[in-house]
């Protein structure tokens, strides 16, 4: 049968990377003195399954790996082998060696045939074998495989009496060895007690067997090989007088003795063994992989969402019933039937967006490993602690955030932690803290690093950035915006390039990459005490809570989270800045006035004193501004549709949205326009 | 056709034998490891069992000891899935009670034809 072994592949690449995560977070808790033999056990299922899914789904080179890396494994599940630091390190190169492997199939590339020798060679090394003898140990055992021509075989099968009750029945055998060749058997029942002493449950018969076939004894063996220990065999070449004899011997006993006999093609037999010989399979370049990425749900997910959809129906049909012959004293019942309406698209809605969504764990789990390697290569104490990350956000944000994440972490410990002694030199305990933490707040995913290190050094921050020109010498700057600084293009400040961070991505691509999943991120930071990296992410990308607002004849949308309040400004509030802008003062802080009408030049019919609109109070970025619109119209959410596909991109815009009338109204984007407004009152200023 | 059950814990493994055995026109149903197994074995009524020996919370050898205390399975063919390496195995597969093996890697048609050997 010819079935496709490529459509399986994706699912073992998933599969097995997963087992890789899990393998290397037992690894190093067992580094860390663990010593719980599930956790072996678990190590070796890992390796095992990897094993077993390459050899069957074609992958040699990955099968031949993990088996040496099995072998091992076993001895110290088994107890024959202690496991030490060497054995670790050693396991935990298997994983990045084997996860290599994998990644390389499954993007389609060939396997590098050097790829983990060294790995082989130690581990052979422990094992005390070289791997030239295991090779030809296998050659030999191929060898030994002999061909024989003969006419056929003489088979004595005594079942033991309890062989039955594994499940393995004689005439299957019988049928099998009938496809093998012609076969003859006479039974043997002179053991068969009477019935009453009959025990169904054993075997009393004993059969001999004639086949004529050229068939290896092997092909025989095979037959038998599940019960070999459970009766006794005996299989001897038939010689043309034997075979007479026993015919003729046959042919008297057919009387009394129950006989089976059965003929098969040849040409199917031919067919048979071919497939034996043809072990291996599948070492074909797959052209398929890499794919499509698919995404793993739980049942209760699917449940709640076809449970939601039972619910849609029911209100359909009520609704439909409502239609029929419908007149105004219904009116009420059809206003209830479309607020269900309303409820249940709403709640299908959340459901569909919960599918999407994948626990954080899956960017946080890499960083154990990593902290490791770093710290031993620093030679720093840092211990890092992982909480919230059962948190669940967007598969996509969760896919896309993993490198940001991984330089923000590599900051803490490259230049946050400091080495031991400076560390206790200044009265803190050597083992340095990196804490990742991620929980929800609002309608956003926060997600914080923040370490007990150095913290950041404004004075040294402050100087590159005017030796390089960003800001200049007169400038007088909070400490939060001297820290902001960091995220300008090509700032770096670690004093020598190391190989660690500070090469490849500054700190403005991270800002760059959370902005583009419509997020930010905000520094806090205290000289001596060490920094927090602050990064806010909205749980979806498709649909926002928006505020809907008017200016003219125009309706512009404000997402909800980044609203603080709306307030009516009394002329005493504001203050003209030197003709540029406009600010009023908020509970002692001045924020900026953005003139929507000016931003975004609207024609006619907007309200031009700031006493009869509205200030709507935004924030973003961490910076704030104040809105003025004419009207605060309804909140509904948004589904987001992007304009640049078709649109190049416009300052203080994120997208657009259709409402249900039809009538199109534009999204702001609010950190844009926040840092906009608040550039523009610096230059004022 | 036949009712078969397959026990792995590897989610690859288990569509496979499940693509390759529901094509040959068997029904098929899946369980992750020996203690969702033995559930689905009670509720169920299969003519072949195929399980993975290596699996979390109870394994291939327990399952199949489990699966000979009950009445309704005492006969029915379990085929154990092991690596040739695993010698001890399959006498140890064989000694609680397992029909046979099936040894990994195996090809599809190789898994037929060893359902077939116990099925007929």
């Amino acid at each position: 049968m010819g079935i496709n072994l490529e459509q399986f592949h994706q699912v073992f690449f998933e599969e097995a990377l997963e087992g890789l995560d899990s393998m290397e977070s037992s690894m190093l808790a067992m580094e860390e003195g663990c010593d719980d033999s599930e956790e072996i056990n678990a190590v070796f299922r890992v390796i095992h399954s990897i094993k077993g899914g390459a050899g069957t789904f074609g992958f040699a080179h990955i099968a031949d790996f993990t088996h040496v890396v099995e072998t091992l494994l076993d001895q110290v599940r088994s107890g024959e082998r202690e496991i030490t630091k060497e054995i670790i390190a050693l396991l935990l190169k298997t994983v990045d060696c084997v996860r290599e492997m994998v990644e390389t199939s499954q993007s389609g590339g060939d396997a590098d045939p050097d790829l983990g020798k060294d790995i082989i060679e130690r581990l052979n090394q422990i094992l005390n074998k070289s791997t030239s003898s295991e090779a030809k140990e296998s050659l030999k055992q191929e060898s030994a495989e002999a061909e024989f021509a003969g006419i056929g075989w003489q088979i004595s099968f005594v079942p033991h009496k309890q062989m039955l009750q594994t499940g393995n029945d004689p005439v299957r055998m019988f049928q099998a060895l009938s496809e093998l060749g012609e076969i003859s058997t006479s039974v043997d029942i002179t053991e068969l007690p009477n019935l009453h002493s009959l025990q169904p449950e054993e075997s009393y018969l004993k059969w001999k067997i004639t086949i004529k076939s050229g068939c290896r004894e092997e092909s025989i063996r095979e037959i038998f090989e599940w019960v070999e220990d459970e009766c006794d065999l005996e299989i001897k070449p038939l010689n043309n007088e034997e075979q007479q004899e026993q015919s003729e011997i046959q042919e008297a006993e057919n009387k009394e003795l129950v006989r089976v006999e059965r003929r098969n093609d040849p040409e199917n037999d031919r067919r048979k063994d071919d497939d034996r010989r043809k072990t291996n399979y599948g070492r074909r370049k797959s052209d398929s992989a890499g794919g499509t990425s698919s995404i793993r749900v739980g049942t209760d997910k699917i449940d709640e969402l076809i449970n939601m959809v039972g619910e849609l129906v029911i209100t359909q049909s009520m609704l439909g019933v409502l239609g029929d012959g419908f007149d105004m004293s219904k009116l009420e019942d059809l206003q209830d039937g479309l607020t269900e309406l309303e409820r249940h698209t709403r709640q299908l809605q959340e459901s569909i967006m919960r599918i999407r969504m994948v626990p954080i764990n899956f960017v946080f789990s890499r960083f154990p490993r990593m902290v490791h390697d770093l710290s031993e290569k620093l030679g720093k104490k840092i211990d890092l602690r992982i909480s919230g990350e059962t948190t669940e956000l967007d598969k996509t944000v969760v896919e896309q955030i993993g490198d940001p994440l991984t330089h923000l972490v590599r900051n803490s410990v490259d230049h946050g932690i400091e080495m031991p002694e400076e560390r206790s030199a200044s009265g803190k305990p050597e083992m340095g803290e990196v804490h990742l933490n991620a929980y929800h707040k609002g309608g956003s995913i926060i997600i914080e690093i923040s370490d007990d290190g150095a913290g950041l050094n404004c004075e040294k921050i402050r100087n590159k950035a005017i030796s390089a020109g960003i800001i200049s010498e007169n400038d007088e700057l909070s400490e939060e915006r001297i820290h902001e600084l960091i995220f300008h293009p090509g700032f770096s400040t670690a004093d020598v390039v190391s190989d660690i961070s500070g090469r490849g991505v500054g700190m403005d691509v991270v800002r760059k990459n959370i902005v583009r999943l419509g997020g930010n991120i905000e520094i806090k930071s205290k000289q001596g005490h060490g920094s927090i990296f602050r990064i806010s992410l909205p749980l979806t990308l498709a649909i926002l809570d928006g505020q809907i607002i008017s200016v003219g004849k125009e309706k512009y949308i404000v997402p909800i989270a980044s609203i603080i309040e709306s307030i009516q400004v009394k002329p005493d509030m504001v203050n003209k800045v030197s003709g540029k802008g406009e600010v009023f003062e908020l509970r002692g802080e001045y924020l900026p006035i953005v003139r929507m009408h000016e931003f975004f030049e609207v024609e006619e019919g907007y309200i031009d004193e700031l006493e009869k609109g509205i200030l709507v109070v935004v924030e973003g970025d961490g910076r704030k501004c104040g809105l003025f619109v004419d009207l605060l119209l309804g909140q509904q959410q948004i589904v987001i549709k992007s304009l640049e596909t078709n649109f190049v991109r416009i300052q203080g815009l994120s997208g657009a949205t259709i409402f249900g009338d039809g009538s199109v109204a534009l999204i702001l984007d609010i950190p844009g326009m926040v840092r906009q407004a608040t550039e523009r009152h610096i230059e004022a200023v | 056709m036949s009712n078969v059950l397959i026990v792995d814990d590897s989610a690859s493994m288990r569509q496979m034998v499940t693509f390759t055995l529901k094509s040959a026109g068997h029904g098929v149903e899946e369980a992750v490891d020996g203690v969702d197994a033995l559930k689905k074995a009670k509720m169920g009524n299969f003519d072949l069992i195929v399980s993975d020996v290596n699996m979390p919370n109870m394994d291939g050898i327990t399952f199949v000891k489990e699966m000979r205390g009950l009445e309704a399975y005492k006969f029915t063919p379990i085929l154990l899935l092991t690596t040739e390496s695993a010698a001890d195995k399959k006498q140890e597969g064989k000694a609680a009670g397992a029909t046979g093996w099936i040894v990994k890697p195996f090809s599809p048609d190789q898994l037929l034809s060893t359902a077939k050997k116990v099925l007929g």
